[in-house]
């Protein structure tokens, strides 16, 4: 359950940002490369987030597949399984592109001065 | 309601990775060589400890991050070596990993000058210390023969990030079904050519091999890891 972690440090990313305004959405990007189960992410986020100005919003996961990049043809495929190989040619001389992310994308706040003037 | 959105790009594990790096310096300064040790519940981590840390030829030490209790730091305290326990409980959601900063919390009680390798024996799980650098020098783990041959494929990051895999309790292999040859096969689709010892405590196969993988590690120093505060990279 390292899940519960890594959504505190979520939580406190979003929070550090949003200076005491209210967060109404974080989007995160994770990899599947990552062992970060998404279910498992959404539930703790609640759990931690609750009492602090991150309560209640949405944690919307972006989930990247793998992508590697071929040394010998050059050209850039997904993977979905061992042993990573290049989709194009087969080789196995790859570089991994996409897939390794885990970090906080954006954050949504409601916009208080917004309220004030209306 | 009208809502403003920000732009973050912070990697989730940069406060993990900031603290790793403090550690790792720590590390060099004191010019300890640090051994992330991995693997499940009763792979067989402390009894790989105890037959190669007594009769090395240079002065180890153990941080243990074992849950509940000092059972481990006593076995290893045995062999007259300095052992410290880490407490994970008190880390938050700390009980299945160790992370960069319960190991920092624990280095006072450590005396790195009088170190030349420091072996932190993480929490028995092959999921959770994966995704945490601690800033160590290299990552080891433990598969024991009677996990199944499947497990590379099954928890692919801890294989992918280690720097040696001792496949061990290889004295067992004539009473399990298990095929030595596709664990082989499934470590080297996920980590290809990682270096392995097959061990064994009761028979003492690969121990000498495993004693001669640390002296070397030690030798090498921080020439040994590549970038070990920051991979695998999480930001963009």
């Amino acid at each position: 359950m390292h899940e519960l972690s890594i959504a505190d440090s979520i939580v406190r990313i979003a929070e550090s940002h949003a200076q005491g305004r209210k967060v109404m959405r974080v989007d995160v990007v994770v990899g599947h490369l990552r062992q970060v189960v998404p279910s498992a992410l959404s539930f703790n986020f609640e759990l931690v987030a609750a009492g602090t100005p991150v309560a209640g919003a949405e944690l919307v996961v972006d989930a990247r597949p793998a992508r590697v990049e071929c040394g010998r043809c050059g050209t850039e495929t997904e993977v979905d399984g061992f042993p990573f190989a290049c989709g194009a040619c087969g080789g196995f001389d790859v570089r991994i592109v996409q897939g390794e992310e885990l970090f906080v994308e954006s954050i949504e706040l409601e916009d208080s001065e917004e309220a004030d003037d209306a | 309601m009208h809502r403003i959105r920000v732009r973050v790009l912070e990697g989730v594990l940069d406060a993990n990775s900031t603290i790793a790096r403090a550690n790792r310096e720590d590390f060099d300064r004191a010019g300890v060589t640090v051994i992330n040790f991995m693997g499940s519940p009763g792979a067989g981590k402390t009894a790989l400890l105890e037959r190669v840390l007594g009769a090395l030829a240079c002065q180890a030490g153990v941080l243990e991050g074992d849950i509940r209790g000092t059972l481990d730091a006593d076995r290893l305290a045995a062999l007259h070596i300095p052992v410290t326990q880490i407490e994970t409980e008190s880390g938050f959601g700390g009980e299945c990993h160790l992370d960069a900063n319960m190991v920092r919390s624990a280095l006072p009680q450590v005396s790195l000058d009088e170190l030349d390798l420091l072996v932190v024996e993480n929490v028995g799980n092959l999921v959770c210390p994966a995704e945490f650098r601690i800033g160590e020098d290299a990552r080891v783990m433990v598969s024991p023969v009677t996990e199944g041959e499947d497990k590379p494929l099954k928890y692919p990051l801890m294989f992918r990030t280690c720097d040696l895999v001792l496949i061990h309790k290889v004295d067992l292999l004539p009473h399990l079904d298990y095929d030595l040859d596709a664990f082989e096969r499934n470590l080297d689709a996920v980590h290809p050519g990682v270096p392995r010892i097959r061990t064994s405590t009761r028979t003492g196969e690969g121990i000498e091999a495993w004693r001669d993988w640390l002296m070397e590690t030690v030798s090498r120093g921080s020439a040994a890891a590549s970038s070990p505060a920051d991979a695998p990279a999480g930001t963009p």
